[in-house]
Order: structure tokens, then C-alpha cells, then sequence
């Protein structure tokens, strides 16, 4: 059986002190230190945070994230990155030489991409970009999606489950921080990866998972 | 409110017409996540009171004039189903459920933290299967279940109760013959840690100190009705329900 991590609901007290802020915590009116989520309690070197069990992506500068193109305009792509909020993606932040009015040459409706997110404003306006290393359009695979808090988890300490995942299942993986994740491979082992990638996603609460899939993935791979 | 009749509401000993003594709820379950399509959900029975809360977003706000630039709007819709009563309700919208609608929303807008959602809006759809008296109470504390389980940050659970006078005695939590046959009827919600009041109506009369007696009944009822919250959320991810991984 496994052991489950501290399960916290909105306002309960996480710590009298913290110092500095911490994700998914908040200051009450006391000035004592709540949770904001429903969900664990995470320790670490930097302090205690709450990752909450579900919930929409929050975008931030800088995260890695696979969208989904809802439309396509005169020189921008409306993107669905699985958040409260849609974002853009200009012409001129991707590596095609692209002229404004024929762009859906390059990317259409419905296509995958995976993407940087640029700049982010106060109102939460987004805007993402395709250049950099391993930014790409992402053709063929399948995609499937998990609660964005939950990602840490599927990528595991310095990617180890992910790339658990990948090599046991004989897949290519591309984990967005959104919650979206683009599997590659024969359609039997992107089934594997799929049931793999549900388990970790339901257990993403308790202690010593990484073992636990281990022993999972070799299982699988035996029969 | 104070329709005249002869039903008597309590008894010598003051129990009441279900058997409960004043200070006494009737049972309460909740469960959550039953809904597929939303993103948190729950179902709430507190006596005969059926109830079903689904949660959407926070989403983008549409039509584009009620978003605020500041913060996230909450968007309840509280509605009876037209089988829910003894007489059937007209189907739709009325006077008494915009009222209700407009409290609930405002009473989860102080628990949820609208201001990190500039633009968009969380829907709640509060639906009455079966009334039984307090509904907007049972709505609003599965409201907040609902919410909690949709991963939307939240500074405090809500928690509400009612308490009422029948027959000059204040008792807790109010049935359906006491709502109709009773003198006063009091919902209260509260932030369930801080105990600050996010909903507070009241309809027929109480005098100060029965006030202050309802509204003590109400903050103890709060607390118990807190743990079941609480069991309701964490117990799909207790460790009996968990596998091992095999």
C-alpha cells in the first residue's frame, strides 16, 4: 500500500514563518501562511509548497508549452494552451520566412505546436514564440493531456520518469508544462505510454512513485 | 414565513417534528468529481435537499462586456428543477432564484482569489434536484466542495447553516414544515476558518438575543459541517483508494 503525501484544503495553515512567497501558499490577514489549493504539500530545499490536485494551466514566461492552433489570421495564430486564457503566435517569432496573408501554409487549424512562451502581461495576454532549440510544429504522434499541476510529477527529478517512460515504452515524449503531452511511436506503444503516463498521473500523490512505475514499466516490458 | 396552522413544530420535550432536538442537523453527505465534462463538481444531500454543483473554469469571459480587467467574475446560477417541489416550479429564471444566484456568487467571490484571473469567469451551476428548505446554504457549501476540487485557488472554504425560530424557540438548521409553518429564518455562510460572514439573509423576525443565539448555533453547525467538506475532498484520495502501481 502506498503512503500518500499531507493532503491540505484552501486555508489551512501550512506555516506560522516562511520567508519567502511560495507557490500555491498564501498570507491570511494574520499574516500566518495558508494554503490556496486543494491538494499535497510539497517539501523542499527552498521551503513547502502546495501542488494542488487540479486546475488550469497558469502561463509564465519562459515555460515550454504545447498549444493547439485555433485559427489562423492575416500574420497571427490564435493558440489553445490548455489555460484560462488563449495566446498568439506572430509570424515573426518563427523560423519560417513567412509573408503576411499566406501563413496558413505553415501552420492550420488544428495543428500542434511546441512553443515558448514570450512575454505575458499584466491582463495575462500571451504571446509564444517557435524560436529556439526543440521549438518546433509537432507532426504526427498523438497527443493526451494530464491537470498542468500534475507535470512536475510525469517529468520526475531531472526528467528520470518521463525518460522512464520513453525508454520502457520505446516512444518519443514531449511534455508541456500546460498539461499537454505529444507521444510518438507505433500505436501499441503509445497505448503503453498512455496507460503509464494515467497511473503517475493518478498517483501523483504519493511517496516513491518513481520505484513504483519502475517496477511497473519492467513488468510490461516482460510480457 | 408565519403562515398561520395548527401542525405543532415541537413537541413537550422540544424535539421536533423529525425527532431532532434544537441544536441538531439533519445528515449531511458529499461527493465529488461525479461530472466528466466539468472541471470540478460535486453533489450535495443535507436532509431532502438534492443538489448538484458543477464548476467551469476560470475561462475567458464572454459576452466581453462583463469582463472585469482587474479580477475574475463569479458567474452562479442557482436553478430549481421544475420536479423539485411538491407543486411544479415554472421552468426558468425568477425573482426569488436571481436573488440567490447573485448572493452566491458574491459569497464564493470573497473565498476564491478572482484577482490572479483578470478577464475571465468561473461558472457555478447550482442545481436543485429536490428542495427541502436551506437550499441556497446546501448550494453554496457544495458550491465551494466544487470549486476546491476544479484546483481554483481559494483564500477559505464556505461553510453555511441556517437556524430559524418555531413556536418562540430558535433551533438549528430549519426542515421544510418549520421554513413554511416558522416564525424567523436565518442563512448564514462564513469563511470556515476566520468565521467571516460572506452570506447573511433573513426573512421574518428575531429579537437580538435570538439573533445572537441563532447565529451561535450556526458557527458551532459550522464547524462539523467543515469536516464534512473536508472527508468529502480528501477521501477519493485516501490510501485505500490507491493501488500498487502493479
Amino acid at each position: 500500500m502506498a503512503e500518500i503525501k499531507q493532503i491540505v484544503m484552501p486555508g489551512d495553515l501550512i506555516s506560522e514563518e516562511l520567508g519567502k512567497p511560495r507557490n500555491g501558499v498564501y498570507k491570511n490577514s494574520d499574516g500566518r501562511y495558508c494554503s490556496s489549493y486543494f491538494g499535497i504539500i510539497q517539501k523542499n530545499d527552498q521551503g513547502v509548497d502546495v501542488v494542488p490536485f487540479s486546475g488550469k494551466y497558469i502561463p509564465r514566461r519562459g515555460d515550454k508549452v504545447i498549444g493547439k492552433v485555433l485559427e489562423v489570421g492575416p500574420s497571427m495564430w490564435p493558440v489553445d494552451i490548455n489555460s484560462t486564457y488563449n495566446t498568439l503566435l506572430h509570424m515573426n517569432d518563427t523560423p519560417w520566412r513567412t509573408t503576411s496573408g499566406d501563413i496558413k501554409r505553415f501552420l492550420g487549424v488544428g495543428d500542434y505546436v511546441y512553443a515558448k512562451i514570450m512575454t505575458l502581461n499584466e491582463i495575462k495576454e500571451s504571446w509564444i514564440t517557435l524560436k529556439d532549440v526543440g521549438l518546433r510544429k509537432l507532426e504526427g504522434g498523438h497527443i493526451t493531456s494530464i491537470p498542468a499541476p500534475k507535470v512536475p510529477r510525469i517529468i520526475g527529478k531531472g526528467g528520470s520518469m518521463v525518460n522512464m517512460i520513453k525508454d520502457a515504452t520505446n516512444t518519443r515524449i514531449v511534455v508541456g508544462q500546460n498539461g499537454l503531452i505529444w507521444i510518438d511511436g507505433t500505436p501499441e506503444d503509445v497505448i503503453e505510454a498512455i496507460a503509464a503516463i494515467s497511473i503517475v498521473e493518478q498517483e501523483a500523490h504519493t511517496v516513491g512513485l518513481t520505484d513504483r512505475m519502475e517496477k511497473y514499466l519492467k513488468e510490461r516490458s516482460v510480457k | 414565513m408565519g403562515s398561520e396552522s395548527n401542525i405543532k413544530l415541537l413537541d413537550e420535550s422540544g424535539m421536533r417534528l423529525d425527532g431532532r432536538t434544537p441544536e441538531q442537523l439533519r445528515p449531511i453527505k458529499i461527493e465529488t468529481n461525479l461530472l466528466e465534462r466539468a472541471d470540478g463538481s460535486a453533489y450535495i444531500e443535507w436532509g431532502g435537499n438534492k443538489i448538484m454543483v458543477a464548476v467551469y473554469g476560470p475561462r475567458e469571459a464572454y459576452p466581453k462586456h462583463t469582463q472585469d480587467i482587474e479580477k475574475a467574475v463569479v458567474k452562479a446560477r442557482y436553478n430549481m428543477a421544475a420536479f423539485s417541489v411538491d407543486e411544479r416550479k415554472r421552468p426558468g429564471p425568477d425573482r426569488r432564484s436571481v436573488e440567490i444566484s447573485k448572493v452566491i456568487s458574491e459569497a464564493l467571490s470573497s473565498a476564491i482569489m478572482v484577482e490572479q484571473f483578470p478577464r475571465a469567469q468561473i461558472d457555478v451551476f447550482i442545481e436543485v434536484m429536490q428542495a427541502d428548505a436551506g437550499t441556497r446554504i446546501a448550494g453554496l457549501t457544495a458550491a465551494s466542495v466544487a470549486v476546491a476540487s476544479a484546483g481554483i485557488p481559494m483564500r477559505d472554504m464556505v461553510v453555511g447553516c441556517t437556524a430559524g425560530k418555531v413556536e418562540g424557540k430558535v433551533v438549528l438548521d430549519l426542515s421544510k414544515e418549520e421554513d413554511n409553518f416558522g416564525q424567523a429564518d436565518l442563512p448564514i455562510a462564513v469563511l470556515s476558518k476566520s468565521k467571516k460572514i460572506v452570506l447573511i439573509q433573513m426573512d421574518g423576525d428575531l429579537s437580538l438575543e435570538e439573533f445572537d443565539q441563532a447565529s451561535e448555533m450556526i458557527m458551532k453547525a459550522t464547524d462539523n459541517i467543515a469536516e464534512i467538506q473536508r472527508n468529502a475532498l480528501t477521501s477519493r484520495y485516501s490510501v485505500e483508494n490507491i493501488g500498487d502501481g502493479e
